[in-house]
């Protein structure tokens, strides 16, 4: 319940923190939502000496469509997400997973961007945006850079971006005009982190799939990519065995560890399952 | 560093080290006793109080973050020495038993109905859910956040 | 349920039986409670704990220097510094030792280890991450089986005479009768099951301020404790400090739940630091500390044998039962009864015959076995029968209503002597197992249930029962106390002259209500109304003796003694009455709140006149004023019962099950504020679910704690949490004053078995009999594909 002692600085401007970032390296650590931050900092399993607080930087928290994707800015609270009219009519991944993240008092400050930072394998953030092909933008002083979130994820509370680096925002790609989407969380109780998640995405034209996003959480040392089961799904129509076979290919692709919640068999045959009511619940009501 | 943070709507300058969580400026240096500690991790939600009108858990969060802004806490939720109709529905309800989570339960009360001034008892469980109780198993906050939004609907009407 | 009365009125005066708005509310919803962690003191200092990473490990070293030269640092406490004061060890609750402070060993992970006191709490956590401790870890025994091999490693090698790691062995009832009963049944059932490590995690975590004053010798401690007088004598018996020097002052608790019954090591070392320094010490528990050191309950390894003859009729149980105690034996209970009230087991159940082996064995794991909402080991023994009442049904074909029913005590046998040794007070069974079926639609649930099956659809529905019966309120003093000390309980009651009360009980609440119920049972007898009465526990200086709130005690014993004060005075009022109004005693007549002249009903004195007289106007030769005291000692428990009905849904492709409808038809006698006990079977029922479903604290194979925080821990949040239907039935205790039964925890000790029951019962079909608490997901579907089917 007691941080370490550390240097408090709170940049009025984007080019402040990059500079303070540019200066610190691997000392500075950036807060956002600090939901995971500090309560790692109160555990002192965290201890930074240098926390470079982004909270009142202007600009960030804008939540928006523009040049062929959604851009979701690094100060949009999941609460934001949650309550968002293009989120709700446009991203029924994001949508359906955004309520279940943590605790509803949690989301008014966790941030979306945060998240996907902290690269929790447990985080559900991580599966909605493999599902969705997203990526996220990451700007130092030497410039920008926009890395797909598969490139972006690389371990266990690991991500590829650099010390002096901030994500800026994140870009989730325009999911055309027939498209569905989901997410199904097993946990134990509200603000408990998932046993299995699974984000699924379809986008279609005339009954036939465009494109597919199967996204898993918990159930690996990073988010996974469902690859072969998306690439099952490409090309065809939706049908019962199509879907099975999808499924089968999902579970395949997870990667559990037996732990208190429940045995690798049990979480991989979860997968099974909840990628299968996923693409079911999808193909039942698609936006068109 | 010194911080300047309007608490129940009188601002109030205080030096803190950066490091103080918000919770402990709220109790130690305000001396205001309300907002409870009960966990570790971010769980249990007794420390709640309202920061620019929504709820945040203060265990969560630095009290260098609250320079410049605004804190509502259990003891200015009553005003002119009358009850807010949250607190008075607690209280006719029987909506506590420790007393412990209720400063918390109350201020997210507070916040969600004016939000959703007429909820549903499933809508309401969600809106606590970041809040934990062990002594009432929820159903009897659950009916005061129902009698509370009937009285502050009489009273608006 | 009823309308709701909050005051007296024509059709019903009095005021037993009435939903009094809760008198302590008001300084709640206001944030103005006074809990431990408010009380601030002129000078105080900080302590926090430094605890153990290994699970069983010797010390080599502990170097503190580093931690002693950081700015703001007063002193470092280890065992070595206790043990020159002989306080590296104290008693336990059960007449064990327990380290205050590690010295030679730690023995379980979280052990209390070193103390750090600094001006200032986060500089005291700096200073934890300085202390350099040299451990040689040892192996860990982890369970309580592997404790009781030959050659496990022995764990309290600081005992004398301790050559292996039991604890106890225990048993009650009739071997020799059982044996028979067996010999002669026509089918035997049997259940093996784990009731795991609980934790009863209150929301406030433990702590204290200690102020010795250095001048005076007086120690004021403020406490978390639910029971603040047995403290005070254990703390003057571990201490040598003399007891009139030691006040201990519990003031508002964050619930309690039989967590904060013991005597931990946080109390004893903030105290001496504060002896040795002379500055108040506060100590604030973290919720590591408090789950992964404070007294757990339950980690009872149980198996049940049922003998029942062609019929369904029961004719014997057999059950034995082993008990991981952790490393100290700390059960906070009666001390006849090594393994609680256990062999309670035989439940509702009228059984000619039972058999009871229990044995404790101490593990690497923390010490506790507190009654977690319960009296005293009863909820393991309520949960075993109720389980293996429901597989009994399902191998004999039998609907689990009816089983019950057929074997019931019956109402005529009370009271009744149980094959186990209690002496059951009253009881009426069936009614409530009735009302309960009726409200939860049995047979159309069946019918559904049978569709559902018959559909093989995914969503499965089970019913689940429990009717259990409970004894509590302990004393009598006879067979009940700790530490030697007796379970009776205490009240004193004075009457101001303007007619208003103070009522002083040795009880603790922790959010039970008793500032109005024992107001409304002295208002009852006396007809002061509970608005100007104080109700005051906690202070030890300012209270009289009593044994504390825990085992749903304080309404059976305090509540009691309430009464029968409040009648003393009432006895002492009519002759004050008598001598005001110049008529014999004999022909005044008692009616709420006044005497009347029998035949001159206008001629009254109202009790606020009296009260006035008593210290104005008294008889000669009488003693002013209007005020005694009562030790109350029960002539026996009381045994409240209840039927709990759980109908659940279960995925059976996912596991995941959720309690579509929870009835619950309690008897807990009659009911003095029928709010307050309905909140306390609510938040019972909820604390059953939470156990079934989801609380455990477990180890891995090294003894370290999974568990420790609310993030493994999981605590049931609104939205898991069921709905609850509630209604009741009135059978009187016959020996109780007010004809009331505790009933704090009967939920939380019967219900765990009708949620576990109606979860198997939706899955039976396949093959599933057992599925052992917490009933998570992942086990649903293990136990479906681990079936026959
Ligand atoms: C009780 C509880 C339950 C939770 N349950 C869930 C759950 O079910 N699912 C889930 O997905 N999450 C869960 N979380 C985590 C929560 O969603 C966090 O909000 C989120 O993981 C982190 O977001 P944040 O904005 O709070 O980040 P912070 O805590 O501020 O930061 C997290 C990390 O990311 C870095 N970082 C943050 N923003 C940036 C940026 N823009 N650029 C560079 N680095 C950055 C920080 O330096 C830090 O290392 C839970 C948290 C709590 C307390
Ligand atoms: S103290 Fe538990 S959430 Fe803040
Ligand atoms: S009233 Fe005790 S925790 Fe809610």
């Amino acid at each position: 319940m007691f941080p370490s002692q550390f240097t408090y600085h709170a940049p009025a401007t984007l080019g402040e923190a990059l500079a303070l970032l540019a200066e610190h390296g691997d000392d500075a650590k950036v807060l956002a939502g600090g939901q995971s931050l500090i309560p790692l900092m109160k555990l002192r399993f965290a201890a930074p000496p240098i926390i470079v607080d982004i909270n009142r930087i202007p600009g960030l928290d804008t939540i928006a469509e523009e040049g062929g994707s959604l851009r979701v800015g690094a100060l949009v609270r999941n609460r934001a997400i949650e309550r968002s009219d293009v989120i709700t009519s446009r991203y029924p991944t994001m949508a359906a997973a955004a309520p279940m993240i943590s605790d509803p008092v949690v989301r008014n400050q966790g941030t979306f961007v945060g998240s996907l930072c902290h690269a929790d394998p447990q985080g559900d953030w991580g599966s909605v945006m493999l599902a969705l092909d997203g990526s996220v933008v990451a700007r130092s002083v030497a410039g920008e850079r926009v890395i797909p979130i598969g490139e972006f994820l690389d371990g266990p509370f690991t991500s590829t971006l650099r010390a002096d680096e901030l994500a800026v925002e994140a870009r989730v790609p325009d999911p055309g005009s027939e498209f569905a989407g989901t997410y199904l969380k097993l946990e134990r109780k509200v603000g408990d982190f998932a046993t299995v998640g699974v984000a699924v995405f379809l986008a279609t034209s005339g009954g036939t799939v465009t494109k597919a996003g199967i996204g898993l959480t918990g159930v690996g040392a990073t988010n996974i990519k469902a690859t072969a089961a998306e690439q099952a799904l490409v090309g065809g129509t939706v049908s019962d065995a199509l879907i099975e076979e999808a499924a089968r290919l999902a579970a395949e692709a997870a990667d559990p560890r037996t732990d208190i919640r429940g045995s690798a068999d049990y979480k991989r045959d979860v997968v099974r399952v909840y990628v299968a009511r996923g693409l079911r619940a999808a193909a039942a009501t698609p936006v068109a | 560093m010194n911080i300047t943070v309007t608490v129940n709507g009188s601002a109030r300058t205080s030096e803190v080290e950066p490091r103080m969580l918000l919770v402990h400026y709220i109790r130690e240096v305000l001396g205001l006793r309300g907002a409870h500690v009960g966990c570790d991790t971010t769980s249990c939600g007794v420390c709640t109080v309202l920061l620019d009108g929504l709820p945040v858990k203060s265990c969560t969060m630095f009290a260098v973050q609250a320079d410049g802004r605004s804190i509502m806490t259990v003891e200015g939720m009553a005003t002119n020495g009358q009850l807010h109709p949250v607190q008075a529905a607690f209280h006719s309800e029987h909506g506590l038993q420790c007393g412990f989570c209720t400063p918390g339960m109350m201020l997210v009360a507070k916040a969600f109905l004016e939000e959703n001034p007429a909820p549903s008892e499933e809508e309401i469980r969600w809106a606590i859910s970041g809040n934990l109780c062990r002594c009432t198993g929820y159903q009897n906050i659950v009916k005061a956040v129902q009698a509370a939004a009937r009285n502050m609907s009489e009273v608006s009407k | 349920m009823t309308t709701v009365e909050t005051a007296p009125s024509a059709e019903h005066p009095g005021w037993m039986g009435k939903s009094v708005p809760r008198i302590e509310d008001a300084r709640f919803i206001a944030g103005r409670g006074n809990y431990v962690e408010d009380v601030v003191l002129p000078n105080m200092l900080h302590m926090a704990i430094l605890r153990s990473p290994y699970a069983h490990a010797r010390i080599v070293s502990i170097d503190s220097s580093a931690a002693m030269a950081l700015p703001g640092v007063v002193a470092v406490v280890t065992g070595a510094l206790l043990a020159e004061h002989k306080l590296a060890w104290m008693p336990t609750l059960s007449g064990d030792t327990q380290a205050v402070l590690a010295t030679d060993k730690v023995r379980f992970q979280g052990q209390e280890v070193a103390c750090v006191v600094a001006e200032d709490r986060y500089v005291a956590h700096d200073a934890l991450e300085l202390i350099v401790v040299d451990y040689e870890p040892l192996p860990a025994v982890v369970t309580p089986q592997a404790a009781l091999e030959d050659g496990a490693p022995l764990i309290r090698d600081d005992k004398d005479g301790q050559v292996d790691n039991r604890v106890y062995h225990w048993e009650a009832g009739d071997a020799a009768a059982t044996e028979a009963a067996f010999a002669g049944a026509d089918r035997v059932v049997s259940l093996t099951t784990f009731y795991p490590r609980s934790h009863p995690a209150p929301l406030e975590c433990c702590g204290c301020v200690a102020d010795v004053n250095p001048a005076s010798g007086k120690a004021t401690i403020w406490m978390t404790s639910q029971a603040p007088h047995a403290i005070r004598t254990v703390f003057a018996l571990v201490a040598g400090l003399p007891e009139q020097n030691i006040q201990i002052i519990s003031p508002d608790i964050g619930g309690g739940f039989g967590n904060k019954v013991p005597v931990y090591p946080g109390y004893v070392v903030a105290t001496a630091a504060s002896l040795l320094i002379g500055r108040p010490v506060k100590w604030i528990e973290d919720r590591t500390g408090n789950l992964i050191s404070t007294g757990f309950a339950r980690d009872f390894h149980m198996t049940g044998e049922l003998a029942l003859d062609g019929a369904g009729k029961m004719l014997g149980l057999r059950v034995k039962m082993l008990s991981d105690q952790g490393y100290a034996y700390a059960d906070a209970q009666p001390s006849k009864f090594r393994a609680g009230l256990f062999h309670m087991v035989t439940g509702s159940y009228d059984l000619p015959a039972a058999h009871v082996v229990t044995d404790g064995a101490y593990t690497n794991k923390a010490p506790g076995g507190v009654a977690y909402r319960c009296s005293f080991r009863i909820t393991e023994a309520s949960y075993l029968i109720e389980r293996l009442v429901d597989v009994a049904a399902v191998e004999i074909g039998m609907d689990p209503a009816e089983l019950r029913r057929m074997n019931f005590v019956q109402p005529d046998q009370f009271p009744y002597r149980s094959a186990t040794g209690f002496v059951y007070d009253s009881g009426d069974y069936a009614p409530a197992l009735d009302l309960a079926l009726e409200q939860v639609g049995y047979a159309e649930v069946r019918a559904e249930q049978q569709a559902r099956r018959a559909a093989g659809a995914t969503k499965q529905l089970g019913i689940g029962i429990a009717s259990m019966t409970e004894a509590l309120g302990a004393g009598p003093s006879r067979d009940y106390d700790i530490l030697g000390i007796k379970m009776f309980d205490s009240a004193e009651l004075r009457v101001h002259p303007t007619g208003k009360a103070i009522l002083k009980l040795g009880v603790r609440h922790q959010g039970q209500g008793h500032e109005t119920t024992f107001a409304q049972i002295v208002a009852h007898e006396l007809g002061i109304p509970p608005q100007d009465i104080v109700v005051q526990e906690g202070d030890t200086d300012n209270t009289p003796y009593g044994l504390g709130t825990y085992a749903s005690r304080s309404t059976p014993t305090a509540g009691a003694a309430a009464a029968l004060v409040a009648r003393t005075l009432r006895e002492k009022a009519r002759k004050i009455a008598a001598y005001l109004l110049e008529v014999a005693e004999e022909d005044l007549e008692w009616e709420a709140d006044r005497f009347s002249v029998k035949g001159a009903p206008e001629k009254v004195k109202t009790i606020q006149e009296i009260a006035f007289a008593a210290y104005t106007n008294h008889p000669q030769g009488m003693d002013a004023g209007l005020e005694g005291v009562k030790y109350y000692d029960p002539p026996n428990l009381t045994f409240p019962f209840a039927t709990y009905i759980v109908v659940a849904e279960v995925d059976v492709a996912t596991g995941e099950w959720t309690p579509v409808k929870v009835v619950a038809v309690d008897d807990c006698g009659v009911r003095i504020n029928p709010m307050i006990v309905e909140g306390q079977i609510m938040g019972g029922l909820t604390e059953g679910y939470a156990m079934a479903a989801m609380q455990q604290i477990a180890f891995d194979e090294d003894g370290n704690c999974i568990g420790s925080n609310f993030m493994d821990y999981l605590i049931p949040t609104a939205m898991e949490t069921p709905h609850f239907d509630l209604f009741d039935t009135c059978t009187p205790s016959p020996h109780h004053p007010l004809g009331c039964k505790g009933v704090g925890e009967s939920a939380t000790v019967g219900s765990p078995a009708a949620f576990v029951n109606a979860v198997v019962d939706a899955v039976s079909h396949l093959g599933v009999r057992n599925i052992d608490m917490p009933v998570l997901s992942s086990r649903v579907w293990e136990a479906i594909h681990a079936a026959p089917g």
